[in-house]
């Protein structure tokens, strides 16, 4: 492999690490806050203990997602410095904000994980809000940075340099809410649905643990709201990709010639040689209607753009699958959950329902890593789309199989040590008769 | 001013910050790898109970120092990051391992064998980082291109020996009775072990980083900045003779803040020696004044919940100088 492939697996793994600690450090303080604040109303111990033991889970995910975020920052350089020195006086403007946030959401962090007994109980209920808010405002800052790669705007270019950089504009450049909010309802789902999973598989080994039933409804209440609203942001992401990285919709959904009134592929393998994509289901007028809202509406196909600026379809197109899979199984739970706690006035913990929650622990991460794989495997060539293609941004530093090994090995090591300690802490969760009263 | 002095100043002020926060973050766990004596297991725990709740945020000094880099200053931070490849992976190797093995250990079993092997990671990469900092600063200052020089190295144990002169300074503030014996000690010997790496060290430049060396002396504020970084060791020093653990603490930070600024001088107006100047590694003016006023606005937040939380976790004067008779063994 040359060295760009290993700088691009370096960084994609980086982040792909990054992002999982990073969705549980946005999610994870709002459901603890909930929680605390349960336990300060109701005066119910369990809801107490439900607040502390995941405070003490999210110290061990917050840690290693504050290195290998530090990390990220560092790779920005080492491994696109020709990209960092085009853009980074254009989007540098988010990143130095986010690093505000990091700093009120370590130093609240701090204060709540240490001061259980420190400061008074509003002050802990407000840090923890404090991080909840912060965790939310880094990632709403990065995805600003991410979404200018991909709809870039605020500069005029001229013989290959940017000039008139306007920071304001690039760092809210087209599109920039319909994709934070995706992005940020994806941390809640993903991580509410794992944390969910995990005491609904409690549950269904004791069912009237007390403990397990506040964290399910915690969980359930924060996972599902935005599951269920993440299929309508899917709809804004789909119809902007749709204006403004038609290449990328058309690799998105196998779409190879340009028609009017394009059908939905569910499924199926584009095949770029033959320029059609195999073993799909086939929604007549499906995609028009959902990119422009309009049946006859023409869909670009990649065929429409040059050769050298396609991304790989085969990947993309499997990579939307998954995440579009996932996140409808994820909003027919919520759904169904919905309607159970409606009609009995309670969290829904019934075998079936349990199983299904279950059985979601996963889709979450897995729809978040498919999405972002779409993202910036849709953007390829480019790294800043249509401006500066990732093979320009790579380093002259040879030799990259190294670090690219280097960092492997040691996020498999995080991860497998990290995976271990949670895993050790939800077993000694306090059982039917433990949960205080 | 212009807008790219003020940016300069203000990366210069947060690795200031750095290094008196995140840099004694380093030198507790140096302090760990180093515990010894009938007290080892008590000086642990004060090194795991001084950082546990702040070290995240003392940490974020350093990526704050990135990200207004890359924005300020993108040509810069595209040469630092392609020059200094290898350094800047171990830093990040030692980062990574530092934070992660920390927080590892809070959380694993209290088994003797679990903590000890925690520990020795957590230690052995507290000392690490500090290395490839000093080696990445010396680099930068010395306008080398490959990494490894002697006076990168030496630079490595000298940022290494300051922070653990530092952490001392500040754990014997927080021990109380022999624990603060051992740690006033300790900073004794380490503030004697940074005398002789800054000799060393300048030697070294004098031979292998001509520019810094002249830096260091040729310059008008030369001479001033050395009295006074001298004053502030030697006060150091005395205090802790003394036994005045609060003044003594204030002054070592002093000795590391001016340690800090006198090589930002000593390179002014580059950069990245020997080509990239503040000038020259500009970004464009306007992006320069919003990021300027950014962090005017960033500060003002940041500043009090920072306060707060000193103040949460280190007492109720967590600056003062002033040793009182309640403080005293
Ligand atoms: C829990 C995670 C999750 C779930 C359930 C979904 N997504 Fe998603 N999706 C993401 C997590 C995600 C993401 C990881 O957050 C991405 C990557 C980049 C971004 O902006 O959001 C993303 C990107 C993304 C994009 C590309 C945006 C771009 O490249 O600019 C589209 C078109 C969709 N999504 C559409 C959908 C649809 C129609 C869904 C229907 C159920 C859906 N997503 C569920
Ligand atoms: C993909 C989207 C990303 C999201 C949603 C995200 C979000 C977050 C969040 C919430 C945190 C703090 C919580 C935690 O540690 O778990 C964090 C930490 C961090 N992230 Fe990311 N991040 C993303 C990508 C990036 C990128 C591209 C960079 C590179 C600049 C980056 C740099 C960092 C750094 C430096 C930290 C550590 C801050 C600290 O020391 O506390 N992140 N990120
Ligand atoms: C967790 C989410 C993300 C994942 C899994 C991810 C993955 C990847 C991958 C795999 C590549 C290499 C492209 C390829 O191999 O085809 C890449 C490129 C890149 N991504 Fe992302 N990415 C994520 C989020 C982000 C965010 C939030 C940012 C910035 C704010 C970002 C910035 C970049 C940059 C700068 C490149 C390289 C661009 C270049 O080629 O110069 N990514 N990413």
């Amino acid at each position: 492999m040359d060295d760009l492939l290993w700088a691009r697996w370096l960084f994609g793994t980086s982040l792909a690490f990054h992002i999982v600690f990073a969705a549980v450090g946005v999610a994870m303080p709002l459901m603890m806050v909930v929680a605390e604040w349960r336990w300060r109303r109701t005066g119910d111990p369990a809801w107490g203990e439900v607040a502390r033991r995941w405070a003490k889970g999210t110290a061990i995910l917050f840690a290693v997602g504050a290195v290998s975020g530090t990390v990220i920052s560092f790779e920005l350089g080492l491994l696109w410095p020709a990209f960092m020195r085009f853009a980074g006086a254009i989007i540098g403007m988010p990143f130095s904000l986010e690093g505000f946030a990091f700093f009120t959401e370590a130093i609240f962090l701090g204060i709540y994980l240490y001061g259980w007994e420190r400061v008074s109980p509003r002050l802990h209920l407000a840090s923890g809000l404090a991080v909840a808010l912060s965790g939310a405002a880094s990632a709403f800052f990065v995805t600003l940075a991410n979404g200018w790669m991909n709809r870039p705007s605020g500069f005029a270019m001229a013989a290959g340099l940017a000039r008139e950089v306007d920071p304001l504009a690039a760092m809210f450049s087209p599109g920039w809410a319909e994709q934070v909010l995706h992005v940020l309802l994806s941390c809640y789902a993903a991580t509410g649905f794992a944390v969910a999973g995990i005491h609904a598989f409690f549950l269904r080994r004791e069912p009237a643990n007390r403990f397990h039933l506040r964290a399910l409804s915690a969980a359930l209440a924060v996972g599902g709201a935005a599951a269920l609203l993440q299929p309508l942001s899917g709809d804004f992401s789909a119809r902007l990709v749709a204006r403004e990285q038609p290449v990328k919709l058309a690799a998105l959904e196998g779409q190879f010639a340009t028609e009017r009134g394009a059908p939905l592929r569910i499924g199926g393998l584009p095949d770029a040689e033959a320029r059609r994509t195999r073993w799909a289901l086939e929604i007549p007028h499906g995609l028009s209607l959902l990119a422009f809202h309009d049946p006859g509406a023409e869909v670009k196909g990649l065929e429409a753009f040059p050769r050298d600026e396609w991304p790989d379809p085969v990947k993309v197109h499997l990579a939307f699958q998954v995440m579009v899979g996932a996140g409808t199984a994820m909003a027919l739970v919520a759904l169904w959950g919905l309607a159970l706690a409606w009609r009995r006035r309670e969290v829904p913990a019934g075998r079936r329902y349990l199983l299904a929650v279950v059985l979601c622990a996963p889709l979450g991460f897995a729809a978040l890593e498919a999405g972002w794989l779409v993202t910036e495997w849709g953007r390829q060539p480019f790294a800043v789309q249509g401006v500066l293609r990732t093979a320009e941004s790579v380093t002259t530093v040879r030799g990259l199989a190294a670090p690219f090994w280097l960092f492997t090995a040691l996020y498999l090591f995080l991860g497998a040590v990290t995976a271990a300690l949670l895993w050790r802490q939800i077993l000694h969760a306090p059982r039917g008769e433990e949960v205080p009263r | 001013m212009t807008p790219a002095e003020i940016l300069g100043a203000a990366m210069l002020g947060a690795l200031v910050l750095y290094a008196l926060l995140g840099g004694a973050d380093y030198g507790g766990g140096i302090w760990d790898l180093l515990a010894s004596g009938p007290r080892a297991r008590e000086q642990r725990a004060l090194v795991e109970r001084a950082i546990g709740p702040i070290w995240e945020a003392n940490h974020v000094w350093l990526v704050l120092v990135v990200v207004v880099l890359f924005t300020g200053f993108p040509a810069a931070f595209a040469a630092i990051s392609t020059r200094l490849f290898v350094p800047l992976t171990l830093l990040l190797l030692g980062i990574v391992l530092r934070g992660a093995a920390f927080t590892f250990r809070t959380y694993d079993t209290p088994r003797d064998e679990v903590q000890r092997r925690w520990g020795l990671v957590f230690s052995g990469s507290s000392l690490l980082a500090p290395m490839m900092l000093g080696v990445v600063v010396g680099t930068i200052a010395s306008g080398g291109r490959g990494s490894f020089s002697a006076f990168s190295l030496l630079t490595g144990l000298f940022a290494a020996g300051l922070f653990a002169f530092l952490a001392a300074a500040y754990l014997a503030v927080e021990a109380e009775g022999e624990l603060r014996e051992d740690f006033r000690r300790r900073a004794i010997a380490a503030g004697a072990a940074v005398f002789l790496l800054a000799a060393a060290t300048a030697a070294a430049s004098a031979r292998e980083a001509p520019l810094v060396f002249r830096g260091l002396t040729g310059r008008a504020f030369s001479l001033p900045l050395h009295l006074a970084t001298g004053a502030a060791a030697l006060l150091a020093f005395a205090a802790l003779f003394r036994r005045r653990v609060r003044l003594a603490r204030l002054a070592a930070a002093a000795q590391v803040a001016l340690i800090v600024v006198g090589w930002g001088a000593s390179q002014h107006p580059f950069l990245v020696v020997p080509d990239l100047t503040l000038e020259s590694a500009s970004a464009p003016r306007n992006v320069q004044v919003l990021l300027a006023w950014a962090l005017g606005a960033g500060a003002v937040v940041v500043f009090p919940c920072l306060y707060l939380l000193f103040r949460v976790f280190k007492g109720e004067r967590p600056f003062s100088a002033i040793d009182r008779a309640r403080d005293g063994p």
